[in-house]
């Protein structure tokens, strides 16, 4: 029993944490020579004596040279404001300050003022996941309207199935930024404009694979319900729809993982909320850890939602009594 | 019996539908801009022909490729006429929805800063990165292949990283790299890396027991193995990565430009054109943009045809 906890650890999680650790102490290393011509004139200021004492000399040479050059001034790499690269622990401490900190203790937190501070990122991460659900909703169920009518009428798949592949190769999303500015003058802002985005890039994938799903049962499956003499509507309920639901859930993790793309790419023009405006903002004004914060927010949301529809899958599928 | 009425079904489609399609869509062309709202029932008498076209063209045996190919400019022919004349007819400005034709006009007459956008954010930012991304992931991925600990470690990191919305990097990258191309390319290398690694580790993966036990009687070194047995088999995930890979590609090197770019460049164009109101522009720019992502799809089906001949999904 312990044996086999052990070298499931062994076998599974230790490789994985191995490289996560690499992964962040390459981060640490990284951030020195990142930073390093900011630290040293930071460090001049404040009396210290750099080895290329001229600023338009430090421009011209090497982060590296520069590192070895002046090894003893760069305690303050780990602890700049506004740095080319923040350190994780900065950015854990920025996500912390602007999720826990900011709603229990900050004026506008929801603890001394009732709602959500349009600064925690609390408040932007469940404006992005809301307009991010709603259109995955849409577009999913759109999808699965076309598919079906792409399976049961020869001419809705003869002209419509070719755009559909066709629209999975073009960069749709250079679309958004114009749809949520037409939606706009329009009067429809906000939600609605970004859902729309959303859904319509999770809507081709979801269509593409639930017409493979429902076209996955073989000729002699289809035959047997005709022996059987099944209407239409029976063959489509009692076996195309639960044949599917593997090839649907697969595409649902691309959608959703497209719709939150949508999202974020919808907040860019406005500037209204969310996880893009948040990114867009802290690149305007040079404050990388609220743009890390913001990206690790995303990350572990869309990680957060295809662990979800796994879930789902896999209740689904033991319900429907598949074999694990 | 069956012979005849299909016969029947393609005369009816060709002398009757077809005719009568194009005789609906030149008319509502030309008469858009005094039919109001009635143009709406033109456009969905339009779209009854053309599907009653299809459908009876597609039941006829003797060449059912024709349907095929047909089917989808009908559809396309449906939606641009109709595009057009409920746009003429309902007066829609020209700020919300231009018409195909105001479009094509502006396309045509923008050709050589259009070109001057392909080049800057096509050919350098996204090809650049697409190339040096999927080589990155081809090398790591043969690491990942020969060290077992590298495949438990990497492979849930790298199927984890797939899955994340990557693109939240651009504003980092753009910092880092300056608003130039090399930025954009930048993000397109990150943004391909971990779909490819995925692809490409799953596809070495994909020999059987038996013929790596073949392999091995005729004393194949590793490096043998792998460009005889392994890399061939490897070709249709390989091509599968590079297919997703394409449109993130282009994807990254779009968006990347809305976080700072130079004045050049399919995203710059984009959010420019849209602070002038000039919607014609925008979408030209979408044109551009669907169709270096059509070629670059249509080059990698025909290279993967042509390589993975065989295949059973290329055997005819």
């Amino acid at each position: 029993m312990t044996s086999g906890a052990g070298n499931r650890f062994g076998r599974a999680v230790l490789p994985v944490l191995a490289v996560v650790a690499t992964l962040l102490s390459v981060w640490y290393v990284a951030v020195v020579p990142m930073n390093v011509k900011e630290v040293l004139t930071q460090a001049e200021r404040e009396g210290a004596v750099v080895v290329p004492p001229s600023a338009a000399e430090r421009r011209d040479s090497g982060r590296w040279s520069l590192v070895f050059a002046n090894s003893h001034l760069l305690g303050a790499s780990w602890s700049m404001d506004r740095s080319r690269l923040p350190a994780p622990h900065q950015v854990a401490r920025e996500l912390w300050a602007s999720t826990w900190v900011e709603e229990t203790t900050g004026r506008r937190g929801i603890v001394r003022s009732g709602s959500l501070s349009n600064r925690s990122l609390v408040y932007h991460g469940g404006v992005t996941l809301g307009a991010t659900v709603l259109g995955f909703v849409i577009g999913s169920v759109m999808g699965v309207l076309l598919a079906v009518g792409i399976v049961y009428n020869r001419a809705m798949d003869l002209s419509v199935m070719p755009w559909a592949i066709i629209s999975q190769t073009i960069p749709i999303v250079a679309l958004a930024p114009m749809i949520i500015v037409v939606l706009y003058s329009v009067g429809l802002s906000g939600l609605v404009a970004k859902a729309a985005i959303s859904a319509y890039l999770s809507f081709f994938p979801v269509a593409v694979g639930m017409v493979k799903g429902l076209r996955s049962p073989d000729a002699m499956q289809l035959d047997l319900l005709r022996t059987y003499s099944a209407g239409k509507a029976q063959s489509f309920w009692k076996l195309r729809l639960p044949a599917s639901v593997p090839y649907l859930f697969a595409s649902l993790k691309i959608a959703i993982a497209a719709s939150l793309v949508g999202a974020i790419v919808g907040e860019l023009p406005v500037q209204r909320g969310g996880l893009g405006a948040r990114m867009l903002g802290g690149s305007y004004y040079g404050q990388t850890e609220q743009i890390w914060a913001a990206l690790i927010v995303a990350a572990v949301m869309a990680a957060g939602l295809v662990w979800l529809i796994g879930w789902i899958e896999r209740r689904t599928l033991k319900a429907m009594g598949a074999q694990p | 019996m069956k012979q005849l009425r299909e016969a029947m079904g393609a005369w009816l489609a060709l002398v009757v539908y077809l005719p009568l399609f194009v005789l609906i869509a030149v008319l509502s062309l030309a008469w858009a801009e005094e039919q109001g709202a009635a143009i709406l029932i033109w456009v969905a008498v339009l779209a009854f022909v053309g599907w009653q076209f299809v459908d009876t063209l597609a039941g006829w045996s003797d060449v059912p490729t024709a349907a095929r190919v047909v089917a989808p400019f009908a559809l396309g022919a449906v939606v641009l006429i109709g595009w057009e004349v409920i746009v003429r007819a309902l007066d829609v400005p020209s700020v919300i929805l231009p018409p195909p034709s105001q479009i094509t006009g502006t396309f045509l007459s923008n050709m050589p800063t259009l070109w001057a956008d392909f080049v800057q954010t096509i050919l350098k930012g996204a090809m650049s990165g697409y190339v040096v991304g999927c080589l990155l992931a081809f090398g790591v991925a043969i690491l990942v292949d020969r060290y077992d600990f590298l495949r438990r470690g990497l492979l849930p990191v790298g199927n984890f990283m797939a899955a994340l919305p990557i693109v939240g990097t651009a504003p980092i990258l753009v910092m880092w790299f300056g608003f130039d191309w090399q930025s954009k390319a930048a993000v397109v290398v990150v943004m391909v890396f971990f779909p490819m690694l995925v692809n490409i580790v799953a596809g070495l993966a994909d020999t059987s027991a038996m013929q790596r036990d073949l392999m091995r009687t005729y004393s194949a070194s590793y490096w043998q193995t792998l460009m005889t047995l392994r890399l061939p088999a490897a070709l249709p995930f390989v091509f599968n990565g590079l297919k997703v890979s394409a449109t993130l590609a282009l994807i990254g090197a779009i968006v990347a430009e809305f976080f700072g770019s130079p004045t050049v460049g399919l995203g710059f164009r984009i959010n420019a054109s849209l602070g002038q109101l000039a919607l014609d522009m925008v979408w030209s720019v979408i044109v551009v943009a669907a169709l270096a992502g059509s070629l670059l799809y249509g080059f990698l089906t025909v290279l993967e045809r042509w390589l993975t001949f065989w295949h059973p999904s290329q055997r005819r």
